[in-house]
């Protein structure tokens, strides 16, 4: 092969199984082969976080709680402030409103600077494949928890380990009404744990298994619903507070769940918060997708969420969402195919699946580089890894990602956001990401402010955290050199873009490289 | 699914949501930038009339979600209605909270009183037990369905209102049709251009580009025929324009002159800017928030507190319409009704048939317009839903055709394979 086609087929891994090129990794991965940097990306533990990164996200406390604590530490001084003061309910909400903000951060440093690469690639993916919305109640509190405790752990494991913990988190639990599904008629049914919910029996099928045409049927739906009766959250606050749970408009529910808590002995919990109430489940035998479930409490639920990850159809759906991510808008039938079979044959390793694409004539085929149009989220942090900047103040580039539609943590329903050019190319877009491009490119984003916004909401305040910290106290960092940003990203323009970018004044080299429309797309 | 809290001050959800002031400050400098002239006098007076020459728009109003239906417009009359909603039924008769009579069978969600003047004067109607005849209960699926126009066929490219779009006269420029929001709905992807306007805050500062020299810069890497240099253009175009209406505001006696909160502010001002720019044909604004799977409330709760500020919004949408509201057809539609028993949770379930709304001058109201069947379980679908007699295309085809004029073979390519008129709607539209 050609030292220019190394180079591309290096570039080519960096935007998909990475968040594209930081200054110096085209040449390093072209010289190591891409097939080798692919190889190591699918092995995370073997490569080493630097010990700066690794310090930087300890310093964010809140990311190592889990939701119980996370619980007693934020929402109930919410509670206690809502007797009276409103000036302590109006700080304790501020605190609350932080811990969204630090998930936020660590999502978007780790995306920049870490070197697992694939891993930040695949926690985004899984995250926005088991969808949370922050925007709702305590999912608020409970989002970083969520990706941390059930998504990145299992980003390339095995599939059935990543649904059992995204099925049993809280944060799930609440944000698709599980908490409150109740066998009808069961010794702990009353007020609003009285039946039937089919939410997250729904969503679980459609979105995170089977997929839409995955063979299931709405006597299904209601089938898995009865067996994920009793699926609930451990209540934290519950033993010293009978009052409920705040947030969410009900506190009497959780009076009610208080008084039951003796209910809960015997049922299995785990530390993240789950906890299973055999008197609210239903332990009649099911009819679950063709195969009868006899009535045993919990392992029934085990037992539906083994058939969803064993199913041919889930093997389909999850290989055809991982190919439309990291091939193509519409990825090849054929590839999807063996992408399935390598599931099934693996007993559903993640890491598996994504071995035979990566490793596939399609993915490496020259004429799928540079086709998928990157979202605003592969947008932005492309840009700050391309510009090799160092991130302490994030705040500029999620609120670029939101103005560009794609708040994160912000999607509203399940299904999460889309990949497609189709989904992302439009008039406005193109204007804030150009006007992003500029600003980054001049050097004009506050990258290196200390936010001052987390310690006025903190109650320890900022500075016991390195990442509120920095060295020295710069602003902004200064703008990428233009010829430089054009060596990291391969130097590989069109002749249009080579001339408009010569034709510049040097200020707006940078911003137009970044802006270009190779850079569009990954 | 997605319970909206409102104290949360969380990341705003993409898409569609209810609008803060904020929003559509930004979301109307936007429109001024897609052509629509903001307040001003100075600019529209010069614009000739769009395509045809007519007045004549549709609005769509989509809840997604899928909002219950039988808690907007109540079967007061199916004593079933009752039976199976023990905490969330809108009560009948005429007490505080009551349904308000209708037609002595059904009755209006008391939350939508605002909307009954117009039920009064005879220029909004109901069409009840409508939906789309596909059985799935998914929110994705079913809205793709109602966006695409082609129920069943996933492998449909474009939305129905970007095919309607194309079936009008005339020439075609971005102006005339509009959609609130960051991204392009479905229902108006297409080859016909349409602006997308963003909500959000701070679309009239400042932008790199607005400065000559970056514009030009960028100018030369943007100037191919392909679909990013196409995107480009046309948001240069839409920056521009904005930048000359907002100078042009500024110097309006009412510029920033305090407006009503939330989406009933927001409709207000849409309706000005749509009632001064005739070019603007179709107009689409998704709302979320419907998916109430636990606590629903009844004439209170979350239900009521969405219903709200959509019954007001319409009628201040109606009321700044002016005389344009006589040329204006709204619909509000949902991608599918819910269950008619209420959930363990004091919720409703993902159900089947549900209403559309009909409003505008054209409307031949004061009437609910369904084949309804009653709530018997013999009658439901699945026994557990309320039935589709009414395919939501039949509505839509009445207003394309007896209000915007398309003819049957433009009716084809706008829905294809729509299935034959059943006459539950006949007369909806005025003519």
């Amino acid at each position: 092969m050609s030292a220019s086609n190394d180079k591309a087929a290096a570039l080519h891994a960096l935007n998909r199984a990475a968040f594209g090129p930081r200054p110096g990794d085209a040449d390093a991965v072209a010289e190591a082969g891409a097939r080798a940097y692919l190889e190591r990306q699918l092995e995370p533990d073997s490569i080493p976080i630097p010990p700066e990164l690794t310090a930087q996200i300890r310093g964010i406390r809140t990311l190592g709680m889990t939701p119980p604590q996370l619980f007693a530490e934020f929402q109930e001084p919410i509670r206690e402030a809502a007797k009276g003061d409103v000036a302590a309910k109006k700080a304790a909400r501020r605190a609350a409103r932080q811990v969204v903000q630090e998930a936020i951060y660590a999502r978007i440093v780790r995306a920049i600077h870490g070197p697992r690469q694939l891993q930040e690639v695949l926690t985004a993916f899984w995250f926005n494949h088991f969808n949370v919305f922050a925007g709702k109640g305590l999912c608020s509190i409970w989002i970083g928890a969520f990706e941390e405790e059930a998504i990145r752990p299992h980003t390339m494991g095995r599939f059935r380990d990543l649904l059992g913990a995204t099925a049993k988190h809280p944060a799930m639990l609440f944000y698709l009404d599980n908490w409150q599904n109740t066998g009808p008629g069961s010794p702990g049914a009353r007020g609003k744990f009285d039946g039937i919910n089919e939410n997250c029996a729904r969503e679980v099928m459609e979105l995170h298994t089977l997929g839409v045409n995955g063979g299931y049927h709405q006597d299904d739906v209601i089938a898995l619903a009865h067996i994920l009766t009793g699926w609930s959250i451990e209540r934290p606050g519950f033993a010293r507070r009978m009052g409920g749970f705040g947030g969410m408009g009900g506190g009497g529910l959780f009076g009610r769940f208080a008084r039951r808590r003796a209910d809960a002995a015997g049922g299995a919990a785990d530390a993240y918060g789950f906890r299973f109430y055999p008197r609210r489940h239903d332990y009649s035998d099911k009819l679950f997708l063709g195969r009868k479930i006899a009535g045993g409490g919990m392992a029934e639920g085990e037992r539906a969420l083994d058939m969803l990850a064993e199913s041919p159809a889930t093997a389909k759906h999850l290989s055809f969402q991982l190919a439309q991510y990291f091939v193509a808008d519409a990825p090849p039938d054929a590839l999807v195919e063996r992408m399935a079979r390598r599931y099934l044959q693996s007993g559903g390793e993640i890491r598996a699946v994504l071995e035979t694409m990566f490793l596939s004539a399609e993915f490496s085929d020259p004429r799928c580089r540079g086709t998928k149009f990157k979202s605003p989220y592969e947008y932005v942090i492309s840009c700050a890894r391309a510009a090799g900047v160092e991130v302490i103040n994030t705040r500029p580039l999620a609120g670029s990602m939101a103005m560009m539609g794609m708040p994160l943590y912000g999607c509203q329903t399940p299904n999460g956001y889309s990949n497609t050019r189709e989904a992302w190319l439009n008039p406005d877009g193109m204007m804030m990401r150009l006007s992003f491009a500029t600003a980054i490119g001049a050097g004009r984003l506050p990258l290196n402010r200390p936010p001052q916004d987390y310690a006025a909401g903190s109650p320890d305040g900022a500075a016991e955290r390195p990442m509120m910290r920095p060295a020295e106290f710069v602003d902004r960092p200064p703008p990428p050199d233009p010829a430089a940003l054009a060596m990291t990203l391969g130097d590989l323009f069109t002749p249009n873009t080579a001339a408009a970018v010569e034709q510049a004044p040097p200020p707006l080299r940078a911003p137009l490289i970044l802006g270009s429309p190779e850079f569009m797309t990954r | 699914m997605t319970k909206p809290c409102d104290r949360c001050e969380a990341p705003a959800a993409a898409g569609e949501r209810a609008f803060s002031r904020r929003d559509f400050i930004r979301a109307a400098a936007t429109l001024a930038a897609a052509g629509v002239v903001l307040m001003g006098p100075h600019a529209w007076a010069a614009r000739a009339l769009g395509g045809d020459g007519s007045r004549k728009r549709l609005v769509v109003v989509f809840m997604r979600g899928a909002v219950d239906g039988l808690n907007v417009v109540v079967p007061c009359g199916d004593s079933q209605y009752y039976d199976h909603r023990s905490t969330i039924a809108i009560p009948r008769g005429s007490g505080e909270g009551a349904a308000i009579n209708l037609d002595g069978h059904f009755g209006l969600n008391p939350n939508l009183s605002a909307l009954m003047p117009y039920w009064k004067d005879g220029t909004l109607a109901f069409v009840h037990a409508s939906g789309s005849p596909d059985p799935t209960r998914s929110h994705f699926d079913a809205q793709f369905f109602m966006e695409s126009g082609t129920p069943g066929d996933r492998a449909t490219a474009d939305g129905w209102m970007n095919r309607v779009l194309a079936a009008l006269p005339g020439r075609h420029d971005s102006t005339e049709a509009l959609s609130m929001g960051p991204l392009v709905p479905r229902i108006l992807t297409g080859r016909a251009p349409v602006a997308n306007l963003p909500m959000g805050r701070g679309a009239a500062r400042p932008m790199p580009l607005d400065n000559p020299r970056i514009e030009e810069a960028f100018d030369r890497l943007y100037d191919g025929g392909d679909a990013l240099s196409r995107a480009y253009r046309e948001g240069r175009a839409a920056r521009r324009k904005l930048l000359a209406e907002l100078e042009a505001d500024m110097n309006e006696a009412n510029a920033g002159a305090p407006m009503p909160n939330g989406f009933s502010g927001d409709a207000e001002r849409l309706a000005r800017l749509i009632a001064r720019d005739p070019t603007i044909r179709l107009a689409f604004v998704a709302l979320g928030g419907w998916d109430t799977h636990v606590s629903q409330g009844a004439n209170r709760g979350q239900l009521a507190n969405h219903l709200k500020p959509l019954g007001d919004g319409l009628a201040d949408f109606a009321r700044q319409l002016g005389p344009a509201y006589g040329d204006t057809v709204i619909l509000v539609i949902s991608e599918f009704g819910r269950t008619v028993h209420e959930n363990g949770n004091a919720g409703t379930d993902h159900g089947h048939g549900n209403v559309i709304w009909a409003m505008g001058g054209p409307i031949r109201g004061r009437r609910v317009y369904a084949d309804w069947r009653g709530l018997n379980p013999a009658a439901l679908y699945q026994e557990r839903d309320v039935p589709v007699t009414t395919d939501f295309r039949e509505p839509i085809c009445r207003v394309l055709s007896a209000h915007l004029g398309l003819g049957d073979d433009q009716l084809a390519q706008v829905f294809p394979d729509r299935p034959a008129m059943t006459g539950n709607t006949a007369g909806i539209i005025r003519v």
